[in-house]
This record gives structure tokens, C-alpha cells and sequence, in this order.
């Protein structure tokens, strides 16, 4: 067909279902769409998919959170319960317990959409962190994609927001013992602290405003921003192109994979159904979020055991690790005639705000020290940038620290061990854990890294030991492929970058501290063996050790 | 049926139905007895009782509570702690203690029920105090939801809303009640035992008693409406369950599904 004859003669479809889809498809562009997106090509790898796991998680929230409004009241006005769980018959509580509990035991399948929701909840933030993590151990939050890390990171503070809002909604006793410690440290921000208080609450806490603020929060405003942010974060991937991991034809200026049509886009639709099918097993099967053992939220009692859901658990076990006093020192001053307890206000505000602080800015730390501005779109394995991997760990462990201060009860009384003790070694390793995690986590990176270049200089060891005739044995070692080879010596090995002076010639403060960092930063590396060394490894025979390179710089501690 | 009316007229039939009428009776007698000594249990004990209880207090106990159970610096007097507090400590095998720690554990009794009824009726001579309750506060038949309010305001701090336990400070700690009869949770209100706080009938009542008792055997005999309970722990056990089963299995199927690729 001439371009003359389509531009003469309009197309006319064979059969009826042919003019139909054409007479759409002149109208709304479709196939445009479909040629363009449809031949998106995605690298292909497990580690890839834990955004996309987020995603569904996020549409199975959308839908069951949508039955589940059909049915909850966030009314906070007193009712006496007449539903069929019978322990709970004719005690007071809000209309809005009294609704979730209704949801729980009288609306058919309500249960289950409760426990659909709170599952797929729990998942949708685990699986966004372990996305986040694995951005982050790759170094694919590097040029063009540090706009794309922060939306990522707003995306997460959006979720624990939803998560804690949801939380808050049935009004049960673990909910209001939550709503209370947030009221705590909100009352803790000197100033302005009370008043944010009595505006949030509509007066003291509790109230009879919260419960329906929360909601219109948790159902309107909080998904609305989040769903904003995921169109910008998937418009974003898609004009960046989905980053890969290094691999023998593989450059910043490529994307090897499939394409979207047909095969990924079906394995990814059945993805779908996979992640809502696990999510249906664990609602079907595992209990989640019991509210009709925590009874109505009075503020007077606290259950034991009493925690946050994962993911403002960090923020719990940082308010549980905090001392009161410290042999004579006391974090609580009256200033003006104002409270200022430091002991509830330092452990909620200042971790966090640490962890997100360098979370946002990491991309632009690196960027300034590494003084990289090329785009990168060639993954790094983690044990090829140690510096930046130790620090991951490092800030990992220090989260986990705190999110096991979060079930210190729990901790105390599964292993028994005293509460006391677990908070003791909790706190040192507070501190300590990073630092720890730091060193070790840097050590095995540069050992894997040692390990992969003696594999790519010798080969792998085979264990079948030879004896030669003048009676020395030596162990064969068979030669890796090429491309196997590839992967361990395929990677940018970064040095140290002295600093230089500006256009006037004078070496700046900064421009020293970013030189002392870069030196912090990549003094101990591993270079990766060059052609040379390949070539002389390769000369010399099986196993006859090539000394280092003379690229191969301080590896002396 | 028809299987069981051909085989009436087998030579054994006689036999099987002679030794059915003989476990039926023997098994009401033994029903019916048991019950007659629950109850002469709860009333009052008998001088002998006493006697009995003495001698073996001498042998297991006095070494820490001292003769006569006016305590030593191993072990508290026991004047005026009641038959109550014996028939839990002794009951639940909590006494005679193991070892020293920061509280007594739970572990099979060493002493049969008429040893138990014989000590506490020895330390009930000694000095008057709670005594083990009556039937009728230990029949569940309360008002649960009553008797679930006064659990979240009084018990629901150390035990748990869900009555799953929970830690006190160093090593201390407030265990599950499941499995717990009726009875030693009502002696365990009266008396405090261990770092318990004791739950006189001015604190609540002993109907109030009776309301929690029926309260927790209600959310036992109950089960979990929504599937595994994880332990009622809460969150944490929520947590743990997502990040390594909910995650793990997805992990699996990623690995499967980009196995073909690589």
C-alpha cells in the first residue's frame, strides 16, 4: 500500500468488528498509543517487579477500600452495640466502632474485605520500602532519575500517612492508644504544639471530630495525592527508560529486554492477580487488626502489647528507647512557664527527620561528591560502589534497631530475657549498630569485590586437584566465559577526586570537604581487572598469582 | 444400622451390652462423686485436713517459709494469705518454686489435689484470709461484655486486650491466660500473686469476678473469626508475618516469573 492510496482512499475494515475498532481508533489515536507503548522495552529481573507489587497493592487498597466505605460510619457519637459478637453486646461505644465491628461480623464478606484491606495495606508500604531499597543498593536513584527518588520518597511518607490514618478509623482501644501518643508528641512541639493539638482535635483529645477528619483524609485526600504521585513517578519512568543491570551488551545508551507487548504486559497483568491472590490467602487465612479484642477506645485503659502498624514502628521503638531521666539529667525543662519534654519531642521528630532528610538528599550528596553529572542507566551491584552500600546498611540497621525497640515487650517475653536488658542493648546498638553495620557491611563488599577479580583473572575453582609429574599438585581452574567474565569486570571502579581550585584558582572550604569526602568515599576500592591484567593472567596459566595492578590503589588496611 | 441389627443376635451381643450398661453407671457414680468433692472442697476443711496439710508443709515448704510459715529471708510469712493463695501457687505449680527469679513459673503441679486442699487447709488455720471461691462465681455464666469492660480497665495493661500476656520490667511479665480454669483466676484476683496487685471484693465485686472469669472463657471458647490468630499479639506479629510470609511468597513468584529470561 502507496502512501498516495492511504492518503486518497480512506481505509475501510473487512469485517464489522474491523470498522468498529477503526472508526475508535481514528478518533482516540489507539494504535498510536499502543505502537509507542506497546514496544517499551523492560530489563527483566525479580528485584524489578517489588514497584509494581506496590502498584497492585495500591489497586486492591482502592477497591476494597472502596465496599468497605459503603458500610463504615465514622460518626464518633455514643451508641450501645447490638451486633451478634456477644462478648461486646450493649457496650457503649462511637458510631464508628460500632460500624467496624458490623462490617466484621453482620455484612457478608465484610470481614474479609477488612482483612483484604489491612493486608494489602501492610504489603503495599513493605513492598514500596523494599522497592526504595533496592533503587537505592543500585544506585538507580542517580542522574536523570533523582526528581523520580524523591517523588519515590514522597510516595512513602504519603503511605505510612494513609496507613496511619487508616489505623485511626474504627476507633478501637490499639487505634486510640496510637491517636493518643500522636496527640503526645504533637503537644511536645513547643509553641505551637497545644494549638496544632486543639485544632486537629477540635478541642482535647479525644474529642468527637478526629475520627471524621481522619476519614475524610484517609479516603479523599490522602489517596488522591498518592495516585497523583504515582502517575508522575510512572510518566517519569517511562521518559527515563527502566534501568538494567550491567550485562555484556548493556550501556547507558540501550535498554535490553522485551518489549511491553504482548508477553510483558501479560506476565505483568497476571502479576496482578498473583499479588491479589496472595493477599486474598492471608485475609482468607490469618487474622489481621482483631478490633473486637481491643474493645471501644476509652482513654483510660492501655493493652499490653500495644503497637503501631510496621511501618510507624520505627517511630514507637525511637519513643520507647528514649530514657526519662538519665541518672540526674532531666529531659523535661519549664521554659516561660511551658513544658518542654525533650524526652517525647527528640525520639519522635528527630529520627525521622534524620532518615528522611538524608534519604531525599541522598542523589544530590553522591552527586556533589562524585562531581558525576552523566546520566546513568546501567545498574550498579551493590558490591561495586562499597561506600554507598555501607552506608545503606548502615541507615537500614539503624531502622531496624528502632523497629525492634517497637516489640520490646514482645522481645522480653518470647525470648525471656528481661524488658529492661532488651532496652539497654537496644540503645547501645542505637548508636553502635550503624557504625557496626557500616564497617562489616564495607568489608564484605570490597572482599566480594576481591573475590570477583581473582575469579575473573583465574577462573573458577573446579576442586579436582591434579598432581603434575615432578609431583606438585595444583587445583585446575576452569576459565569463566565471556560472558560471565563481563559481569565481574564490567563495571566503573570510582577514585578519589582531589580537590581543584575554582576559576580565580582558589581551593574553596567546600570544594575541600568535598574532596575529603570523596576520599572517604572511595580510597578503598577494588579496581576491576583491566585487559592487561586478563591478557597476563591468561599468559601465565591457571593459577600462578598476578600481583595487583598498578591501577590498584591503597589497599592496604 | 443395618450392619449393627444384623449382628444383635452374635453370641458377644450379650457381653457388649452388659459391659456398656456397666462403664454408663460407673461413669455417672464417678461424675457424681467428683462433683460432691468439688463441693465439700470450696465449703470448709476438716481438722485432719489441717493436720495433714502441717506435716506436709514441714517437709516441702518450711525451708523457705520457715515453721509454723512465719517466713524466712528466703521465702514471705504466709499467716493470713488464705487458702486461696495456696490452692493458685500450689495448684498451678508455681510452689514449690524451682529457683529463685524474678517470679515464680508455671509448671506441673507437684502436688495432687488432696495434698493441695490439705496445705491450704493448714495455712488457712494460721490466720484468716481469701478463701478458694465458691461454685457459683466460677460457673461463666456472667455477663461477658460486663465482665469485658472491667478487663480492659483493670487486667488489659500488663495482660493484654486479648488476654495473650504481656512483659513487666526486668524479666517480670504477665502471662497469657488461656487455659487458665476459672477458679485460679479469681484466687489469682484475690491474692496478687507474684507482681499481680490484689483485686478485693471492694475493687470489684465477685460478681464483677465472675463477669471477667466468663469474659475470658467466652473469647477462648470463641476462637478467631477471622482466620489464624498469629498469637494475638497485635501488630508486631502482623508485621513479621507480612515482611516474611506475604513478601517471601511474592519474592518466590517474581523469581518465577523472570526465570525464563536470564
Amino acid at each position: 500500500m502507496s502512501a498516495s492510496s492511504t492518503a486518497d482512499v480512506p481505509y475501510v475494515a473487512k469485517t464489522k468488528v474491523g470498522r468498529f475498532t477503526n472508526f475508535v481508533d481514528e478518533r482516540v489515536g489507539g494504535s498510536g498509543i499502543l505502537r509507542e507503548f506497546g514496544r517499551k522495552v523492560f530489563p527483566d529481573h525479580w528485584s524489578f517487579m517489588f514497584g509494581e507489587v506496590a502498584l497492585y497493592s495500591f489497586v486492591i487498597l482502592l477497591l476494597s477500600g472502596t465496599f468497605l466505605t459503603f458500610f463504615f460510619d465514622p460518626s464518633m457519637a455514643e451508641t450501645h452495640y447490638q451486633g451478634s459478637y456477644t462478648p461486646l453486646y450493649n457496650v457503649e461505644m462511637s458510631v464508628a466502632y460500632n460500624s467496624s465491628l458490623n462490617i466484621s461480623f453482620d455484612v457478608r464478606g465484610g470481614l474479609f474485605m477488612r482483612q483484604v484491606h489491612h493486608w494489602s495495606a501492610l504489603l503495599f508500604v513493605a513492598s514500596l520500602s523494599v522497592h526504595m531499597l533496592r533503587v537505592f543498593f543500585t544506585g538507580a536513584f542517580r542522574k536523570p532519575r533523582e526528581m523520580n527518588w524523591v517523588v519515590g520518597g514522597v510516595l512513602l511518607i504519603l503511605a505510612m500517612a494513609a496507613g496511619f490514618t487508616g489505623y485511626s478509623l474504627p476507633d478501637d482501644l490499639l487505634s486510640g492508644n496510637g491517636l493518643r501518643i500522636i496527640d503526645g508528641v504533637i503537644k511536645s512541639i513547643p509553641v505551637i504544639g497545644t494549638y496544632i493539638s486543639f485544632f486537629l482535635f477540635g478541642g482535647e483529645f479525644p474529642g468527637t471530630a478526629i475520627i471524621g477528619r481522619l476519614y475524610v483524609l484517609h479516603i479523599l485526600l490522602v489517596p488522591a495525592i498518592i495516585l497523583l504521585m504515582i502517575v508522575i513517578h510512572l510518566f517519569m519512568v517511562v521518559v527515563h527508560k527502566h534501568t538494567q543491570y550491567p550485562g555484556p551488551g548493556r550501556n547507558d545508551g540501550n535498554v535490553v529486554g522485551y518489549p511491553l507487548g504482548p508477553v510483558y504486559a501479560a506476565k505483568a497483568g497476571g502479576f496482578f492477580f498473583i499479588v491479589f491472590g496472595v493477599i486474598a490467602l492471608m485475609a482468607a487465612a490469618f487474622t489481621i487488626n482483631p478490633i473486637w479484642n481491643y474493645g471501644p477506645y476509652d482513654p483510660s485503659p492501655v493493652s499490653a502489647g500495644t503497637q503501631p502498624d510496621w511501618y510507624i514502628g520505627f517511630v514507637d521503638g525511637a519513643l520507647r528507647l528514649m530514657p526519662g531521666v538519665v541518672n540526674d539529667f532531666h529531659f523535661e525543662y519549664i521554659v516561660f512557664g511551658h513544658t518542654l519534654t525533650l524526652n517525647v519531642l527528640l525520639p519522635a521528630l528527630v529520627p525521622a527527620g534524620i532518615l528522611f532528610t538524608v534519604l531525599f538528599t541522598y542523589p544530590w550528596i553522591e552527586r556533589w561528591i562524585t562531581k558525576d553529572d552523566r546520566e546513568h542507566h546501567v545498574l550498579d551491584r551493590p558490591r561495586n560502589a562499597p561506600t554507598r552500600t555501607a552506608i545503606g546498611v548502615a541507615g537500614f540497621t539503624w531502622y531496624c534497631v528502632m523497629w525492634a525497640a517497637a516489640g520490646s515487650d514482645l522481645i522480653a517475653t518470647h525470648f525471656h530475657v528481661a524488658l529492661n536488658d532488651v532496652t539497654y542493648w537496644l540503645r547501645a546498638l542505637f548508636f553502635l549498630g550503624p557504625i557496626l553495620a557500616f564497617i562489616v557491611t564495607k568489608r564484605v563488599a570490597l572482599a566480594l569485590q576481591r573475590k570477583d577479580r581473582e575469579i575473573a583473572l583465574h577462573g573458577r575453582e573446579t576442586g579436582r586437584i591434579v598432581r603434575l609429574p615432578h609431583g606438585e599438585f595444583i587445583e585446575v581452574h576452569a576459565p569463566l566465559d565471556e560472558y560471565k567474565r563481563y559481569r565481574l569486570v564490567g563495571f566503573e571502579s570510582l577514585a578519589p577526586l582531589p580537590a581543584v581550585p575554582n576559576e580565580h584558582g582558589v581551593v574553596t572550604r567546600s570544594e575541600k570537604r568535598r574532596a575529603a569526602l570523596s576520599k572517604w568515599f572511595f580510597e578503598d576500592r577494588v579496581a576491576p581487572a583491566s585487559p592487561a591484567e586478563l591478557e597476563a593472567a591468561h599468559a601465565h596459566g591457571h593459577h600462578e598469582a598476578i600481583e595487583a595492578g598498578a591501577d590498584q590503589k591503597s589497599l592496604t588496611h | 444400622m443395618k450392619a449393627l441389627s444384623q449382628k444383635r443376635r452374635h453370641p458377644l451381643a450379650a457381653v457388649a451390652l452388659l459391659l456398656m450398661g456397666l462403664l454408663l453407671t460407673g461413669g455417672l457414680y464417678a461424675i457424681a462423686t467428683t462433683v460432691n468433692q468439688a463441693k465439700a472442697e470450696t465449703t470448709s476443711f476438716s481438722a485432719s485436713d489441717a493436720e495433714e496439710g502441717k506435716k506436709l508443709f514441714e517437709a516441702n515448704c518450711a525451708t523457705c517459709h520457715g515453721m509454723g510459715a512465719s517466713g524466712t529471708k528466703d521465702g514471705p510469712s504466709l499467716v493470713g494469705v488464705g487458702a486461696a493463695a495456696v490452692d493458685f501457687q500450689v495448684g498451678t505449680g508455681r510452689m514449690p518454686m524451682q529457683m529463685n527469679g524474678p517470679q515464680a513459673q508455671k509448671k506441673p503441679q507437684q502436688f495432687n489435689e488432696e495434698q493441695t486442699r490439705q496445705l491450704a487447709a493448714y495455712v488457712a488455720s494460721l490466720g484468716p484470709g481469701p478463701s478458694i471461691p465458691e461454685e457459683h462465681l466460677l460457673d461463666e455464666k456472667g455477663d461477658a461484655a460486663a465482665g469485658g469492660e472491667l478487663f480492659r480497665v483493670n487486667c488489659a495493661m500488663c495482660h493484654n486486650a486479648a488476654a495473650a500476656g504481656g512483659a513487666l520490667t526486668r524479666g517480670k511479665f504477665a502471662p497469657a491466660l488461656g487455659d487458665v480454669t476459672g477458679k485460679h483466676i479469681y484466687e489469682a484476683m484475690v491474692t496478687g500473686p507474684q507482681n499481680m496487685p490484689v483485686f478485693n471484693d471492694a475493687n470489684i465485686s465477685p460478681e464483677g469476678k465472675r463477669d471477667i472469669i466468663t469474659f475470658l472463657k467466652k473469647i477462648e471458647a470463641n476462637g478467631s473469626p477471622g482466620g489464624a490468630d498469629l498469637g494475638s499479639l497485635g501488630p508486631v506479629s502482623e508485621g513479621l508475618f507480612v515482611w516474611v510470609a506475604g513478601l517471601g511468597v511474592i519474592i518466590a513468584f517474581t523469581i518465577w516469573l523472570t526465570s525464563r529470561t536470564s
